[in-house]
């Protein structure tokens, strides 16, 4: 086991990593994955205490543990967490939009619009669930104005050439009454850590 | 407080009932029902701060304990905020122009720039409003020019600054350093709060205050405005 590396992520990455580690390790099994649940999205004060508890009874078993989360809302409290164990790192930016788009490419979507609202493959997909209803929209929807009136836009970062994710993020564009962006991003930065991670073991 | 029985006429309940009443209809987010509650009162010659404080006031500090439990999740605290603003439509008017009015305080608020997230600073601009502050609200993304402006204009004992972004909260420092510059932090309490942020962050920009919620936010400016009760 000290010879692996183990990726303790943000349960929205779960697709996207299983299928960059396949691509990657050609049979091999030395990227051990854990996911936390993708619902702390909306929690981010559950992720480090969840985190935490898992370095704890695993991080002395790898090599290397990336962590596969941006800042995530967490207001550097991942990167805290990090600086009390070896070998441990973090995906760059400060969440998943950053490191699919790219730091620079981000920062200048942002300038370009302030009022850009992210969707990923993920969330694109769990619309319904992550978003509608883990905002309480489906139970009162007259909420809509209070979360979103301050947005213009939904941009969807694609990760896979994925056309029903494609519909449900324009779905999601005109449920929410906003424009529609779709800029395929692949996996950027979390391609580039795990191949990182994955030649750490050789 | 979800289990009322159906159909209770207001009309019918006496004062106290009628308060109660109305601190459970804005905890379940009733916005006609908090809103013919707070008419009924002052049909009934209640003093608007009365209201606003007996009814109002402590139904949100109700709502925010559950909210600080884990009970209450942010749709419900928007929906009982929803409520109270229903009620504060008939009363701002009248604390306004009220003879006996007496604002312990200005406060000028804004989400940070960068930063268009607003909910949290509505909530803590309520409450301040419920606590007897002049409440100006500069909206979202607010440079630091805008808050020195505001300053300029309106003369506040308070500057309160939200961010939800772990990338616009460091802006809060940019703008405390300002303030700093201009000698105007011997003058003014300025106040930091919002989700990714901390005690420990809100000492690290040398903020006055950090409000962790926004009853204790107004609690909080009551105190360094001197007027805590």
């Amino acid at each position: 086991m000290r010879e692996s590396v183990l990726i303790l992520a943000c349960g929205a990455l779960a697709n996207e990593i299983v299928f960059l580690t396949q691509q990657l390790e050609k049979g091999k099994t030395k990227l051990d994955l854990q996911c936390l649940p993708a619902d702390y999205h909306n929690t981010p004060e559950k992720i480090v205490p969840a985190l935490r508890a898992i370095l704890d009874a695993r991080a002395g078993d790898f090599r290397q543990v990336l962590i596969g989360y941006g800042d995530c809302g967490t207001g550097g409290a991942i990167d805290r967490l990090i600086s009390e164990y070896p070998n441990t790192s973090r995906l760059s930016g400060a969440h998943c939009y950053a490191f699919y788009a790219g730091l620079d490419e981000f920062d200048a979507m942002m300038e370009e619009e302030l009022g850009s609202f992210f969707l990923t493959d993920y969330l694109a997909r769990h619309f319904d669930n992550v978003v509608w209803r883990g905002l309480g929209l489906d139970r009162a929807p007259e909420l809509i104005d209070s979360y979103f009136a301050h947005y213009k836009r939904i941009v969807y970062l694609s990760q896979a050439d994925d056309p029903q994710a494609l519909t449900k993020a324009k779905a999601a564009a005109e449920k929410l009454g906003l424009a529609f962006v779709h800029r395929p991003t692949a996996y950027g930065l979390l391609e580039r850590s795990i191949r990182r991670a994955a030649a750490v073991i050789g | 407080m979800t289990d009322e029985p159906e159909d209770i006429i207001l009309r019918d309940l006496d004062d106290t009932e009628l308060v109660q009443q109305m601190q459970d209809d804005l905890y379940d987010g009733m916005i006609p029902e908090v809103t013919e509650g707070t008419q009924i009162l002052l049909e009934r010659g209640w003093d608007a701060n009365m209201v606003l404080n007996d009814a109002l006031v402590e139904g949100m500090r109700i709502v925010g304990i559950d909210f600080a439990d884990g009970i209450l999740f942010v749709p419900e605290v928007l929906k009982s905020a929803n409520a109270m603003k229903g009620g504060m439509g008939l009363l701002r008017p009248l604390l306004a122009s009220s003879e006996n009015q007496s604002s312990i305080g200005k406060i000028v608020m804004g989400t940070v720039k960068g930063d268009i997230h607003d909910i949290g600073k509505n909530l803590v601009g309520m409450m301040m409003e419920g606590a007897g502050f002049e409440v100006i609200d500069l909206g979202i993304n607010t440079s630091v020019e805008e808050f020195l402006e505001a300053i300029d204009t309106h003369e506040p004992q308070l500057i309160g600054m939200s961010a939800l972004l772990t990338t616009t909260m460091p802006y809060m420092g940019v703008v405390i350093e300002e303030f700093e510059k201009r000698g105007l932090m011997k003058e003014l309490g300025v106040m930091v709060g919002g989700a990714p942020l901390n005690q420990e962050f809100a000492d690290a920009v040398k903020a006055n205050a950090y409000g962790p919620d926004a009853a204790t936010s107004a609690e909080l400016a009551k105190a360094l405005v001197g007027r805590n009760s």
